[in-house]
């Protein structure tokens, strides 16, 4: 017996929620941006109305206000957000204890053994639609069919507010005319890639070789295939499911443009310290430490090294990322933001292998010091000690790293 | 669309019993109006259209009429007519 799996989608989520609890914005051009100030104005969501006047996700304020004059720009409430994603998945969680949350406002559902007790896939992705609307005044999109990724396809196909079926009956005729862009893991790099090779359609990428996409995109070449075909195995993770933690990273927009190396470094520290912090808290160490650096045009790079020796020091993660920094950049532009990830992590539990040469005397000084720190801004506060360093330049010292509240979510489980 | 109405934050007086239950009790639409709810009749999560807002909503008897009033974080609100308004509350204000 098949999988019955249902991913529901809510339509335009922030804006949806904002619509509902302000009836004024009903069927206006409402987006959902950013704060400004701290120079994050970009558009979250918007509404239809808007979406049909051009509005994009992504999109600068005044790019949207160009698009389109009397939009309504509200600005983000995340908690009330999660009040509402809570309650969201608290109706999805009364079907199926297999729920498997992707972002806020999309979760996949496993309902093969909830047959019995409430119906058929079809019967249940109506009730959840009908609930929805009722008890949280928002609409949501559902696709249903026998994997993740097909069923996914589905709550894309048609929106707002509709139920897709798609099964291996009528898998061709609705799928294979879609673009390939439509697949989860297809981005602007892989569409490029594919396009340049005449495949366009999801349908056409379901019948390419094996070789030939091997040899294009490597191993992800067949994954993407076995996505096109409909055949994609991976069972939903409920949300109890821990993911291995993999990296450990943190960026941010800067309040100003970064205009020099002393910019950077203030940066890079801050950001340091709440990685190094996340680390300790993890119990882990990172062997490899990786930047991530945006120009005010917003084309960005990262770079990455391997250290000798794993560390969760502040000052060390810090000064790799600077030297990085200093040997890739060499200041055609100013910057908007930087990032800092340290990754490969080994679990400092177990003990570490020490170099012959390294010099670990002085790390593990380092790394007191860090402790020491943690204990102080957990007991005082985060801005009760700081590096000198950041107190040359106020404005940047304002950014406190550990306010970070959404983290981006991958689909391939740990 | 139902008709417009606008949220009236309420004070409530409640009762919680050996469960934790709570009823509301009084409702206290203003000073000259304060309203005994003779009875609980149902008691969901609902959202409410015609003025916004999700969370636990009472359908309450009050003097033989049938009324919602919601639990939304720890406040109490109706959906008012806006008429029954003073000129302040009836100027729909974006929530704090």
């Amino acid at each position: 017996m098949g999988r019955e799996i249902l991913h529901c989608d809510a339509n335009c989520f922030y804006a949806a929620v904002e619509m509902q609890r302000n009836p004024d914005l009903r069927g206006k051009p409402v987006a959902v941006c950013g704060n400004q100030e701290e120079r994050h104005g970009i558009v979250l969501t918007a509404s239809y109305p808007a979406k049909r006047r051009g509005v994009k996700t992504g999109m600068a304020i005044w790019q949207a206000r160009q698009a389109c004059p009397e939009l309504v720009v509200v600005p983000p409430d995340y908690p009330e957000y999660m009040r509402i994603s809570g309650m969201l998945r608290e109706i999805f969680g009364s079907y199926t204890n297999l729920v498997e949350p992707f972002g806020l406002d999309e979760a996949w559902l496993d309902v093969s053994g909830s047959r019995e007790l409430f119906g058929s896939p079809m019967e249940i992705a109506e009730e959840i639609s009908a609930r929805v609307k009722f008890e949280l005044g928002i609409t949501v999109s559902i696709g249903v069919s026998n994997n993740k990724i097909t069923a996914k396809l589905g709550s894309d196909y048609k929106k707002p507010d509709a139920i897709t079926r798609i099964m291996p009956n009528n898998y061709e005729q609705i799928v294979y005319p879609l673009p390939v862009e439509d697949l989860l893991y297809v981005g602007p790099a892989t569409s490029a890639k594919l396009r340049r090779a005449g495949i366009s359609t999801i349908g056409k990428l379901a019948e390419c070789s094996e070789d030939f996409l091997s040899r294009r995109l490597g191993k992800m070449g067949l994954v993407l295939k076995t996505f096109a075909m409909g055949l994609d195995p991976t069972p939903v993770h409920p949300c109890d499911h821990v993911q291995a933690i993999k990296s450990v990273g943190n960026g941010c927009t800067a309040p100003r443009d970064l205009v020099n190396d002393d910019d950077v470094k203030i940066m890079l520290y801050l950001l340091s310290e709440s990685v190094a912090l996340r680390l300790r808290e993890l119990a882990a160490r990172c062997s490899v430490v990786g930047l991530y650096v945006r120009d005010c045009e917003l084309a960005s790079f990262t770079r990455q090294r391997k250290l000798q020796e794993p560390t969760c020091s502040s000052a060390e993660i810090a000064e790799t990322a600077f030297d990085l920094f200093k040997r890739n950049y060499h200041w055609d532009m100013p910057l908007r933001g930087v990032g800092v990830r340290g990754s490969e992590l080994v679990d400092t539990t177990n003990g570490v292998q020490l170099s012959l040469y390294a010099d670990s005397i002085k790390r593990e000084k380092w790394e007191k010091i860090d402790g020491a720190m943690d204990r102080l801004r957990h007991r005082y506060g985060y801005l009760s000690i700081q590096r000198a360093i950041v107190q040359t330049d106020p404005l940047l010292a304002a950014v406190d790293p550990s306010q970070h509240t959404i983290h981006p979510v991958g689909y391939f489980a740990g | 669309m139902e008709e417009r109405r606008i949220r009236k934050y309420v004070p409530v007086t409640l009762r919680v019993d050996e469960n934790g239950k709570i009823r509301p009790l009084v409702i206290e639409f203003d000073e000259q109006h304060k309203y005994l709810v003779d009875k609980v009749l149902d008691v969901r999560r609902a959202a409410c259209q015609s003025a916004g807002g999700v969370g636990d909503r009472f359908t309450c008897r009050i003097q033989g009429q049938e009324t919602y009033i919601w639990l939304e974080k720890g406040r109490w609100f109706i959906a008012a007519k806006p008429e029954y308004l003073t000129p302040d509350e009836a100027e729909s204000k974006p929530e704090t």
